[in-house]
Parts: C-alpha cells; structure tokens; sequence
C-alpha cells in the first residue's frame, strides 16, 4: 500500500514538506510549552515565598543536564551534516550520540527526582514543586518521544535511506534543547 | 558574539563545535552567575545568557538564518502570541492581593437568604459558572 | 485570463488503485487505510454517531425542563446527577465530537487533496495515526458515561474547584477520563491539522496559486492554524487539572498557592478560537456552494481572506468575555468588551460579501442552496444576539442564562448541522458515486429550520426573565414557574423533538440513496473545482493524471463564453 504520496515530494513554497510541517509542530509545541510556562512565571512572580522551596533545587545536576543536552545537540547537528554529505551510517551514530545524551538527562532527572521526592520533596508539597515537577515533567516526555523518533530514523539511516529525517528530528531536538535551556536558569538559577 | 561561521547558501559550513563550546562557556558564566550575589546580575546571567544560547542554537544548529522568510513569521507570531498570553493573564492570576482586595483560600458560607423560601440542598455556597 | 505560462512537472503517475498490487482485504481497506477519502469517511461516520448520542442527551434533559420529575421516554427519570453529565457531555461531545470531527477532519481530509489537485494528504500514515488516537478518545468519552458516578458533571468548561474535586461534582473517575479523552482529541486534531497545513501550503497542483485555492481550502487550513496556536495553553491546563484530580496537585486551589482562574482564561484562551475553528469550515462550504448554485463568481473573495485571517487575529483578543462575571480585573472587562464587539464587524462584513455574492446571480435552489441560505439567515441572528453578551454590562445580567444558550445554540447549529448537511448533499454524489434524492433533502431542510428557531427563540426570553443555566429543576424557582415560562420551556422541546423526527428523513435519504440512488456522473452540478474532475467516487490517487491548474475557483458566467462554468483545469 503506497503511503509514499506524490503530495509529499511537491513544493510549491520552496520549503521540503518535511521541514515545513516540523516547523508546523515546533509552533504548536511552542504554545503548550508557552501555556505551562506563562502559569509558572506568573506564579513565580506573584508568590516570592516560593523561593524557599526553590532554593533546594540542585543547581550542578541542573547545570550537568544542560551541558548533556547542548551536547546532544551538537551531535544532532553533527549528524545532519552527515546526512547532507550522503553518509548515513555516520549520521546514525552521531543520532545514537544524540540518544545516548538523551537517556543520559533522562537518567540524571530520574536520580534528581528520586533524591528530591525522598527527602519529602514531592509534586504535592508546594506551588513551587508542582510546576517543577510537571513543566521538567512535560519536557522530559518530548526528549523521551524525540529519542524513540531517532531511533528509527537511525536505524534507516544505517541503510542510507531517508536520510532528509535527520535534519528533521534535529530541529525537533534542537527545540526541545532550547526549552530546557529556559527551564534551567527558571527553575535552578531563580532563587 | 561569536563570528566565527560565513552564512552561505545551503549547504552552510560553520563550525559546530565551536559553537558548542561557546555554549558550554555561556553555561558555565551562568551557573557562576548567582555567586556574585547581586541580583541583578544574576538576572541578566541566569536570562540573558538563555535567550543569547537559544538564539545561537535557533540560528546555528536550527538553521534559521538561512530558513525562507515565512518560518521567521510564523515563529514571530507564536511567540508575540505568547507575549499576549502573559499580558491578558497576569492582571487576574500574578498577584495574591492588591489595593484593597485579597485573594482568599477559601469558600465563605453565605449569610441565611432573607427572601428566598427556597433552600439550596446541593451547593454549598461554592460559585457555580 | 490569459493561459499562464505552467512548467510541466516530470511527476511519477500517481499510484491509482491497483498498482501491481492485489487488491486489498476489507480491514486494509477500510479500517487501516491511509487514503484520506477513507479517513474523512471515518472521521465523518463517527462524527455523525456521536451526533446522535448528543443529540440524544439533549432530548432527555429537555423533556426534564419541560416535564420535570417525569420519566423521559426512553431514558427513565433524570436525578440532579444525571443532569448534570447530560448537559456536561451534551456540550462536549457536540462540540468536539461532533462538530470538529465532521467539519474539520472530515470535508477537511476529503476536499483539501481533491480541491488542490493531489493524490493525497503529505503524511498518509500521520493521517490515519489522527483518526485512531480520535477513535479512542471517542472511545474514552463513551466510557466514561458508564463508570462508577456516571459520566462527568462538571458542565463542558470544567472549572476548578468542581472539576478538580470528586467531593465537589461526585463523578470522580469519569472527571479524570473527560480531561483525558479531551486531551486526546486536541492531539489527534493536532496531528491532522499539520496534515492539512502543510497539504494546502505545499502540495498543489502546478498553476495554483494561493489565491487560486477554493474558499473551503483556505477555511479548513485558517481553522487548523487558529486550533494549533490556540490549544496549547490549554493542553498545559489540562496536564495541570488532571494533576489537581489525580495527584493532589494545588494548581488551581487557592488555599495551595494556586488560582481557578487561571483554567478559566487558559481554557477560554482557546474556547474562543475555537468557535472559530469551527465556524470557518461552515463559512468555506457555505461560500463554495453559493456560488455554484449562483452560478456567480465569489464577491471579494480576497477580501474574505484577508477578512479570516483578521478575525482569526482578533479571535485571540476575545476571549475573558467569557469571564465578565468571573472577577477579572474590571480594566481587562474594558478591553475585552471593546474587541469583541469589534470582532462582529469582520464577520458581518463577510454575511454581506455572501449575499452580494447571490446578488445578480442565476439560483437555483437546491437542497445544499437552501442549506446554505439558512445558514446565514440563522447565523446573522446568532451573531447580533451576540453584541449583547459581549458587552460587559448586559452581561452581567445575562451571563450564565438561557439568552447565552440561545445565542451560542444560534451560531453553532448552523455551523455544526446546517453547515455539515450544507457540505454533505454537495459533496454525497462525489463521495459515494449516487445522487440523494433532492426531494426528501428539502423536506428535511424545512423540517429542521423551522423548528430550530422555536426551539431556541423562547431560550431569549427564558433568560431575560432569569432562567440561569445548569439548573436541573425550575419548579424550586416560584418566579421562573409563572406563566408563559414553563409553556415556553415546553414549546422548546417539543419543537426538539418534532426536528429530531425529520433529521430520520436525512438518515433515511442518506441510506438509501447509498445503496440504491441514480448513479452520479462526475459533475453534476457543473461546478469548476477539481474535486469534480475525476470519477464520483475517486478512485486511490484521485486521479490516473494529476491536473495542472490555469485560473482560479470561480469563474462563473464569464461573459463571452458558452458555458456559465469554466474548470480550473481546464486549458484556456
């Protein structure tokens, strides 16, 4: 069954449909992200206590976190640039690089969360906490689907084939890079 | 800042660990930042250093200076759009209490109806909308 | 209207059914296809069942307005609780289930490709991903209708405290699965609305220029854009409010640091786009089938464009008038009044640009013409109506009456039934390959227009003299039981019913005409889009040889020339 459409290839804005329907998502993704931010920074502002529950937030493991995502990007970006020379297995591995960033943050979050929500810190137990929780939350859900994304893109990468995609879920990461590089100063550096 | 890439027509070549680099060196004045103790200087380290980083990944690794122009619109747009979102929802939901007005936790029984022969089972006084 | 000069793409031909392939088992076919004509069918299929399920709850709750205490035939006796989810997912599903899925996804899945000339939709598989993620938020509202405290009784606008709390609306698990089945609509929409997008923007025919596009196109894709930009918020409030019920969460809680108003403006934020997101479907096949039944070009139809994008503008800055009463600060009620009665001028501008559109034309009044007819006469009167909810001091007299039930009712049934019957006698010949039979579409036409009006011209008066909304029995309410209040209630339901009955006439008609209607050649009603190019119903591709495209929609009557239409694919 042909889901290779000719609707696909066509181009009449001079952009590939690819790149112009991740562009599409990025801006829908810009408002939710947008949404739960707007609330936190609005609450932030209005409630100066909660930066007593601020101040327990780690800021190396923070700061560890945004150095793995800037780097992933650069591997993203890296393997884009493969792909553009025509070498797919070495834009594979750049994205399995990029993989590999992602689970290292994802790894990281999950020690962080664990160490916090032991020591009484949990989603319940302040305006702070619930959107740290829940915005951190919401931004680990995207690098997690951006992860399983690359994966099989990667995987068809190895072969050469669509190798358009990986600049595609580079773009996607590269976003989902600069709402963390938001977050960190939000939530670990605002105090 | 940094000055180090030519923009050319796809495909561009620059230096993309250099601007990694840059980036990690961005971070780690970041992190320094709240050290100095001055507040405002925290301020524009901790914020002012995220816009330039997500403007040099938007700009390097995404691309955009040399995406077609209706892509800048497009985010251009979504972001005033957020701007909007801020503005019509800060006078009701940033502060707790102003010029004579507080926002209070809870829900107040209403005083014994005087008219009304009617008593309300369900509610409690909750506003309902 | 000269030829312009059009290179001729060295395009594959498109994959038409068959392909070296054998031919495809029924579940292929049917329920794992990535053909968007399948999809549409999809969508509009279940769109169309949920219609009945709201429409059915609306029966039931109105005979308990009307007769209370009473059992309702077909249902039993309606306790204060069953009311409540009656009402709550009357609204919901009408509006996110109903309208959104048939106009939207549905004539957007069928017509984009068709109408800009394609074979497909650019994401096939994201296409059919849409559908099933649809599907199982349909599923998951269902369900919810049937757990433990019944379905959710929170009203369709799920304000905080009483959505958040079980203790408070008493239906606990369904609350959590309405946010759920909710947030699962908003993705699949998401997902089909880049589909579209992307679609219409990259995807058309060689020498179709984007003011070559038919009204109905730039319509779906206009709404789809107001959707995606407007949903977010809304998603983070709903990820927060699923919290506040499952997790304990204070988001909205004041007592925790939290505000319920900030669900009501994150909520309204997009609830007014999205009326939008609706009414622009309606407003494009409305305008398509003017002009074809006018025989007449559309009057200013740049105009209408640039008109759409303004008010899709202007629909972001509309949106507390939803909240006069809700304790907004009284300068936002300033400007919001100011906006929103700005916001009916555009759409009134364009009321009239459809009128003078028929003015001087040939008319024909068919089934889908008078269709579109009492659209704008309904929707004229839903919108002036809605100058008085819009300005703050009426509305706080009016806020939360039946004058805003009537008003909103005015304005959504012509977009959700008049709109969806409007594009479905045009489209049914294209679709299914048969024609309906015109005349029982008239008697269902009459038979639901006029009774509309009487079900929702007494709501006017019932909330002028107080009648509040959500309120499960008035016969507590001594001022709002004398006469003529309870005969007008009466009256509205009875005129539900007596529509209810003919919309048989359109399932029947539908049905019937499916199986056993003439044949339908490919242009019946000699219209110039593509869509009618190609064989009724199209096959998979649409066409052997996709069409290149040399002048606009609408050329209709163009003096000097034999026929009154003039295809768009049509050498000069």
């Amino acid at each position: 069954m042909s889901a290779h459409t000719i609707a696909t290839t066509r181009s009449a804005m001079g952009i590939p449909t690819g790149r112009l329907a991740v562009w599409w998502v990025l801006c829908s993704e810009i408002v939710i992200f947008g949404g739960i931010l707007v609330s936190y920074i609005m609450h932030r502002l209005g409630h100066p206590e909660w930066g007593h529950q601020a101040a327990h937030t780690n800021l190396w493991i923070g700061a560890f976190n945004t150095l793995v995502l800037l780097s992933s990007s650069l591997s993203a970006v890296l393997a884009h640039q493969a792909a553009e020379q025509g070498n797919g297995p070495k834009a594979a591995r750049l994205l399995f690089a990029t993989i590999g960033g992602g689970a290292t943050f994802l790894t990281v979050k999950g020690f962080e969360w664990t160490e916090e929500i032991t020591h009484g810190m949990t989603i319940q137990s302040g305006g702070f906490w619930s959107y740290y929780y829940t915005a951190a939350g919401i931004h680990a859900t995207h690098v997690l689907a951006g992860m399983v994304i690359m994966v099989f893109i990667a995987m068809a990468a190895l072969k050469n084939r669509d190798l358009h995609r990986v600049e595609l879920v580079g773009i996607y990461w590269h976003f989902v890079d600069i709402v963390w590089i938001f977050l960190f100063p939000l939530l670990y550096i605002a105090k | 800042m940094s000055a180090h890439e030519h923009a050319a027509a796809h495909p561009v070549h620059r230096n993309y660990v250099m601007i990694w680099a840059i980036l990690v060196g961005l971070l780690v004045i970041s992190v320094a930042g709240p050290f100095l103790g001055i507040r405002v200087v925290t301020l524009i380290t901790a914020f002012g250093i995220a816009l330039v980083k997500a403007y040099m990944v938007a700009k390097n690794f995404m691309h955009l200076d040399v995406e077609k122009p209706i892509i800048h619109w497009l985010l251009a747009i979504i972001l005033v759009l957020m701007v909007l979102l801020f503005s019509g929802l800060a006078p009701d939901v940033m502060k707790d209490s102003g010029r004579n007005w507080k926002k209070d936790a809870g829900f107040h029984t209403l005083p014994p109806a005087a008219e009304h022969a009617v008593t309300d089972e369900h509610d409690h006084g909750a506003k309902n909308h | 209207m000269a030829t312009r000069p059009v290179e001729h793409p060295h395009e594959p031909h498109a994959a038409v059914a068959g392909h070296g392939h054998a031919e495809a088992s029924f579940f292929k076919k049917y329920l794992w296809s990535t053909d968007h004509k399948v999809i549409a069918f999809q969508y509009m299929f279940t769109g169309m069942a949920m219609a009945l399920i709201g429409g059915f709850m609306a029966y039931v709750f109105r005979m308990q307005l009307a007769f209370p205490g009473h059992p309702v035939p077909g249902f039993g006796v309606v306790s204060p609780g069953e009311y409540n989810a009656l009402v709550t997912n009357h609204g919901t599903i009408m509006i996110f289930w109903v309208a959104m899925p048939v106009l939207l996804a549905g004539f957007g899945n069928y017509l984009i490709p068709l109408m800009v000339g394609c074979d497909d939709m650019v994401f096939p598989r994201i296409n059919r991903l849409s559908y099933q993620i649809f599907l199982l938020s349909t599923l998951v509202i269902l369900a919810s209708q049937f757990v433990r405290g019944g379905g959710f009784g929170g009203a369709w606008t799920a304000y905080p405290p009483l959505s958040a709390g079980g203790q408070y609306n008493l239906t606990q698990i369904s609350a959590t699965m309405w946010v759920i089945a909710v947030a699962l609509e908003f993705i699949a929409f998401l997902l089909g609305g880049i589909n579209f997008i992307t679609t219409a923007m990259n995807s058309r025919a060689p020498g179709m220029k984007a003011f070559d596009v038919p009204l109905v196109v730039w319509m779906i894709v206009t709404a789809s854009i107001l959707f995606m930009a407007s949903v977010g918020p809304l998603i983070a409030g709903a990820v927060m409010l699923l919290f506040d019920q499952t997790l304990g969460t204070g988001f909205y809680n004041p007592a925790r640091g939290g505000d319920p108003i900030l669900w009501q403006h994150l909520f309204w934020f997009f609830g007014h786009p999205e009326v939008y997101v609706v009414l622009l479907p309606a407003l494009g096949i409305v305008a398509d089938v003017m002009c074809v039944f006018a025989r007449k070009k559309l009057f200013g139809y740049r105009t209408i464009i640039y008109t759409v994008i303004g008010t899709g503008i202007l629909s972001f800055f509309v949106w507390a008038h939803h909240q006069f009463i809700a304790g907004i600060d009284p300068r936002m009620a300033n400007v919001f009044t100011i906006t929103t009665v700005v916001i009916s001028i555009p759409i009134a501008e364009m009321c009239f640009l459809y009128i003078a559109t028929l003015y001087g034309g040939s008319i024909t009044l068919s089934t889908p013409m008078l269709w579109a007819l009492g659209f704008v006469a309904e929707f004229l009167i839903g919108g002036v109506t809605g100058i008085y909810l819009g300005s703050s001091g009426a509305d706080i007299y009016f806020h939360d009456t039946y004058f805003v039930v009537a008003h909103f009712h005015y304005t959504f049934f012509p977009i959700a039934l008049l709109g969806t019957f409007c594009g479905i006698t045009m489209w049914f010949p294209k679709m299914f390959g048969r024609m309906m039979s015109d005349k029982l579409g008239k008697i269902h036409f009459w038979g639901t227009i006029i009774p509309v009006n009487f079900i929702f011209i007494p709501m006017f008066f019932l909330g002028l003299a107080g009648d509040h909304r959500r309120i499960f029995d008035y016969s507590n309410f001594p001022d709002l039981m004398r006469p003529p209040l309870p005969a007008l209630r009466i009256l509205a339901t009875v005129s539900l019913v007596v529509m209810w009955s003919f919309q048989f006439v359109f399932l029947y008609n539908f049905i019937n005409s499916l199986i056993r209607g003439p044949k339908a050649e490919k242009n019946p009603w000699r219209s110039n889009t593509l869509e009618w190019t190609t064989e009724s119903p199209p096959p998979h591709g649409n066409w052997a040889e996709l069409p290149i495209v040399y002048r606009g929609p609408y050329e209709y009557s163009v003096p000097d020339r034999a026929q009154d239409y003039w295809p768009q694919n049509e050498p000069a």
